[in-house]
């Protein structure tokens, strides 16, 4: 393909975009031109139809409907026609891979990646707002938050890329290992279990930069005569922060957390990027892509959609409950 | 739900920052800036830039440099070179015709519609809960509001399915765009509603009196005054769109025709015996419009990602 090709490619896919706009608005402002000639009590209820109808329509068929849908199908074999009843979870819980390999990693990964991020952006909240500088530091540890997860997987994978010693290195990890005298450093990416941590640094890596911004705002909202009273009563150092400053900023820590949580239970584009999967580090949501979309059985990827639903739901319902509770108290 | 909260309980929160700039502050700044808390701050910093910084220089060196040394070694035999940003975006190659031009080309089109749709579908929704309110209308906002605990993946099956069964919808935007409407639509509509329902009453009964329509009262005053709130959540939705894999896996049923830049660099990542040269400039070329529309906007933008980081 030519650049001239390439060109007019390009301009007719912007005409489409430019047209599909266009279409969208003038139909919006042609029912609203209609519905508005509309009077008396008629206009009311017009109104909350055009206002109200596309959204609702759009949320029944596109996210109520298809979530009944996938529920239905996670009872259904393969094609989603015969009934199997619960043999698709009999499948998840009793087959050696999916347990031991898809379950125990997406366990690890809720288990360490979200604490990891939630200490380390504390530790820097605590300390970053008292240095010269505070804005230069929080956007350089936060600038990785505007990149993909497919974007710092690329970036991540030329720094794990392992050669032989004996080669030119060209990915900075094997060649830190070996200045520090590790001589017969591992293959990174396909060394189990050592390859899912180096994945949920990544992650690390992309969400530490929410957490400081947030518990930076939390701390900086504690009261200071609060703090004052506490150092005026002789707390210090360790005691001011566990005593004090951490229980008052305690129900943003717990956002901080679960939110963390829930993004690292759907992880996806990381593991399917770095690994595709390969090497035991294969994780619940895209073991239910490559089951839905790649092994096609649509019984299988639905019954770990409805586990991926399930793990995400008590960690909503305890942020729900933590935070009314923290209000009520006020 | 979690995020809904999380932004309302943030939000409350934001003003404080500039309040406790006192003088006891800045002294308490004093006393306990020790040189550890630097060290440990100026090292995440610099951790956290390197990764970034070796992609770029990657990016400039050329191909042999590239394949036969690390690109720390870039700083004692510097030789820079731009071609590698020219064969990943024009050049065919790599099982791609025309670059990484068109996939970028693709990421922009679906991009700017799947933010304008469910930003005026959403602040439609959001008005009409807020303020031509009618029996079961809280009802339906907690509802709404509630299927934001359904994740994405629920849905990708059947959502599929309908539009397979939809004549001619195969291998262009339209599934892409409408999904993404779609699984925009609950927050979109909580934060909208948040901002909208806190506009001043008296204005719109003022303008209802006068015999103004609910179109009319929303086009003319609901528009211009949430400005704040459409601008935060378009910014926030355009990164979303743009970073996001998986919707566009799906959707755009493996057609290169419409495939955004983060699916074909996932495919080119995962071939074997990578040209990094090549991989790294086209890894800047998709990083470098969320970092610019992040630091132009950064205002809007900490407010909106705030609001969506747990969407999806």
């Amino acid at each position: 393909m030519t650049l001239a090709s390439t060109l007019s490619d390009s301009v007719s896919k912007f005409g489409v975009m430019i047209a599909a706009v266009a279409i969208f608005l003038a139909v919006v402002l042609v029912i609203f031109f209609l519905a508005s000639r509309a009077s008396g009590r008629l206009s009311r209820w017009l109104a909350i139809v055009v206002f109200l109808g596309p959204a609702v329509a759009m949320l029944l068929i596109g996210l109520v409907y298809p979530a009944i849908r996938t529920l239905w199908y996670s009872f259904h074999g393969e094609s989603g026609l015969n009934w199997l009843g619960l043999a698709n979870y009999k499948w998840i819980f009793t087959t050696e891979r999916i347990v031991h390999e898809v379950l125990f990693n997406t366990l690890l990964w809720i288990l360490v990646a979200p604490t990891v991020v939630t200490v380390l952006g504390l530790s820097l909240a605590l300390v970053v707002d008292r240095l010269r500088g505070e804005a230069v530091y929080k956007s350089l540890i936060f600038v990785p938050m505007a990149v993909s997860f497919v974007g710092a997987s690329i970036i991540w994978k030329f720094i794990y890329q392992y050669r032989d010693r004996n080669e030119p290195q060209i990915g900075l990890l094997n060649q830190a290992a070996l200045a520090l005298g590790w001589h017969h450093p591992p293959n990174w990416l396909l060394s189990k279990p050592l390859n899912t941590f180096l994945l949920m640094v990544i992650l690390v890596w992309v969400q530490t930069g929410f957490a400081m911004v947030v518990l930076s705002a939390a701390i900086k909202a504690i009261p200071t005569d609060i703090v004052e009273a506490a150092e005026v009563d002789g707390a210090r150092g360790a005691r001011l922060l566990f005593s004090v400053k951490i229980p008052l900023i305690r129900s943003t820590l717990i956002v901080v957390l679960t939110t963390v949580m829930i993004t690292t239970l759907k992880i996806f584009d990381i593991v399917r990027t770095m690994t595709g999967g390969n090497f035991g580090t294969q994780v619940l949501a895209n073991e239910m892509y490559s089951q839905s979309f790649e092994q096609y059985n649509t019984g299988r990827g639905s019954a770990l959609a409805v586990i991926l639903f399930l793990g995400v739901l008590p960690l909503v319902g305890y942020n729900i409950v933590q935070l009314r509770r923290e209000r009520g108290n006020r | 739900m979690t995020s809904a909260e999380a932004v309302e309980y943030l939000a409350t929160e934001k003003p404080a920052t500039a309040e406790r700039r006192g003088p006891v502050s800045r002294n308490r700044r004093g006393r306990f800036s020790g040189p550890l808390a630097t060290m440990f701050v100026l090292a995440v910093a610099i951790f956290w830039t390197i990764p970034t910084f070796g992609l770029l220089i990657t990016s400039i060196r050329p191909q042999g440099d590239v394949a036969n040394t690390g690109w720390w070694t870039f700083f004692e035999h510097p030789s820079f070179t731009l071609s590698n940003y020219n064969t990943v975006l024009f050049v065919s190659g790599f099982g791609a015709e025309g670059g990484l031009m068109p996939y970028v080309v693709n990421s922009l089109v679906i991009c700017i519609p799947a933010t304008i749709f469910p930003l005026v579908i959403a602040s439609m929704a959001a008005y009409c809960l807020s303020w031509v309110r009618f029996r079961g209308s809280d009802t339906i906002f907690f509802i709404v509001f509630a299927l934001q605990v359904v994740p994405i993946q629920m849905a990708l099956v059947p959502l599929l399915k309908i539009f397979t069964s939809i004549p001619g919808a195969g291998g262009t935007y339209v599934p892409v765009w409408i999904a993404h409407t779609i699984f925009a639509l609950p927050l979109a509509t909580f934060l909208l509603h948040n901002f909208i329902n806190q506009l001043p009453g008296e204005v719109m009964e003022a303008a209802l009196v006068d015999g103004a329509t609910h179109f009319r009262i929303f086009r003319s005053i609901v528009l211009p005054l949430a400005a704040p709130a459409l601008a935060s959540f378009a910014i926030f939705q355009f990164l979303w769109v743009w970073n996001d894999l998986l919707v566009a896996l799906t959707f755009t049923g493996g057609s290169d025709e419409v495939a955004p830049v983060t699916q074909r660099l996932a495919q080119l990542s995962g071939g074997f015996g990578s040209h990094w040269e090549v991989t790294t400039a086209g890894a800047f070329v998709s990083i470098v419009i969320p970092v610019v529309v992040f630091f132009s906007l950064q205002r809007y933008f900490v407010r909106g990602l705030l609001a969506g980081s747990v969407k999806g």
